[in-house]
């Protein structure tokens, strides 16, 4: 029973912390997706130099390690000026992380779209814009939402790792536990826990919408293919 | 003046060429049946004219504007021409009244209740005001075929394209279409077909035209084409055809 019980005294502590992982997590995956959705289409643009900014955005996020990018952004910004307090830069290098990967979900949920479906669209007389707007995009969200949830999952697991400048969110506050308690096992347990119950939650709710918003009709996941 | 006219029309796609140098042309109120053998370039040819497909040379005119004109507004063009795909297109996201609505309203600019109602009278011509507020996923593949030709419809085009709109379709389904087509051409439409149907054609077509190759190979009145062809490539792919329709109709 004492473990329990040890669990359940540091609980109110560590639950101030889920609270900054949920806010660094939510408003990063926020941001990222708002570069995700502007890095995503500009992959898919005709324009040499949009499409090169873009490639390159993602490739450089993508080819080098999260903890690299967060150590760099509160370290090695103030160089350049620019001194972010934790919070702040941990928030700036997960948006900027997510932002890539999202932009890559966003490029594949476009071109998941039929060609038939922008000809036509094209053949009644729409504008380029009114395509993308009225047949393009809401269809390509509904691809695009497994993939999403997945990647705020992955966000949410990876903030721990501005732990390490400092951010007081779960992990960090899992270390202090430790650092006066001298337990490991029963801290990082509940730690990891707490993690399991946050990411389970959104896998679910993300099920739902999933089934919530399907186009009727058309094949879901679970379903059978064969 | 011809409503829609072909000039040399060519098409490449790398070292493929598609389209050899077409030369056709619609008079307002025809309606004109394309066939021949499967990537002879037919599709290709129908997209060319609404600039789906952008043609490599040669030009096209529409009611006198030149389509292939690189400063032509194609998206005026495309609202007076109709077109109709053989995998249907209908936009599975939205409601069967929706997918004819929302043209009506974006590119229209109808009002709402004007799109509705309109959307709503156009499906009961085509028996199909029951299943408005389904799904085109829910319907047969007949039905999504009679939705997307009410679609193309309901814009009140001056000219229909018609690319293979029965090829995708069960071969029980296909007589549905083939009657709302009908219906259509019986009330004046300038129509373009893509078809295999020879029954069909031969019922509604002015003039059959047979493409092999990039080329037309024969033109002329459905009687000419289909009992007097004069090349021996039409004759072949008619038997081949006529075949294939015969051991469709075994038991």
């Amino acid at each position: 029973m004492e473990p329990i019980l040890f669990i359940l005294k540091i609980l109110p502590f560590l639950l101030k912390g889920v609270k900054i992982t949920l806010i660094v997590s939510f408003i990063s995956f926020a941001i990222g997706f708002v570069l995700g959705i502007m890095a995503g289409i500009a992959r898919l643009s005709d324009n040499r130099l949009i499409y090169s900014l873009s490639s390159t955005y993602v490739e450089i996020i993508r080819g080098t390690p999260l903890l690299v990018q967060i150590l760099f952004i509160y370290f090695g910004l103030p160089r350049l000026g620019i001194n972010l307090d934790p919070l702040t830069a941990g928030i700036v290098a997960l948006s900027i992380n997510s932002g890539a990967y999202q932009a890559e979900i966003v490029r594949a949920g476009i071109q998941s779209i039929p060609r038939g479906q922008v000809e036509a669209a094209l053949s009644l007389g729409m504008k380029e814009w009114q395509v993308f707007r009225y047949v393009i995009l809401p269809q390509a969200v509904r691809n695009m939402v497994p993939a999403l949830v997945n990647e705020l999952v992955t966000l949410i697991k990876d903030s721990s790792l501005v732990s390490v400048i400092g951010v007081a969110e779960l992990t960090r506050r899992g270390e202090y536990v430790v650092a006066w308690s001298f337990r490991p096992f029963e801290t990082y347990l509940a730690v990891a826990l707490i993690y399991f119950i946050i990411c389970f939650t959104s896998s679910k709710i993300s099920r739902y919408l999933e089934e919530r918003f399907a186009i009727p009709g058309m094949m879901r996941r679970g379903s059978r293919w064969l | 003046m011809a409503l829609i006219e072909v000039i040399d029309l060519k098409k490449r796609y790398g070292d493929l060429e598609v389209l050899k140098g077409i030369d056709f042309h619609v008079e307002k109120g025809e309606r004109i049946v394309i066939m021949g053998p499967s990537g002879s370039g037919k599709t290709t040819l129908l997209k060319c004219i609404v600039r789906l497909v952008e043609p490599t040379s040669g030009k096209i005119f529409f009611d006198g504007i030149e389509v292939t004109d690189p400063d032509v507004d194609i998206v005026e063009i495309r609202r007076r021409i109709g077109f109709v795909f053989q995998s249907f297109n209908l936009f599975p996201h939205l409601k069967v009244i929706d997918n004819i609505a929302l043209p009506l309203r974006v590119v229209k600019g109808m009002r709402r209740e004007e799109a509705y109602s309109r959307a709503l009278a156009i499906l009961k011509g085509i028996g199909l005001e029951d299943k408005a507020y389904n799904y085109p996923l829910q319907l047969s593949g007949g039905q999504q075929q009679r939705v997307a030709i009410a679609r193309a419809l309901a814009m009140d085009p001056d000219v229909m394209l018609l690319d293979e709109p029965t090829s995708a379709l069960d071969p029980e389904l296909v007589g549905e279409v083939l009657e709302l087509l009908e219906d259509i051409a019986r009330k004046g439409m300038t129509m373009v077909i893509v078809t295999h149907e020879v029954d069909f054609a031969e019922d509604i077509a002015d003039r059959v035209i047979i493409i092999d190759e990039g080329v037309i190979v024969e033109e002329g009145t459905p009687e000419e084409v289909f009992y007097h062809p004069r090349k021996e490539r039409t004759r072949r792919f008619l038997r081949r055809i006529l075949r294939k329709r015969l051991h469709a109709k075994a038991p």
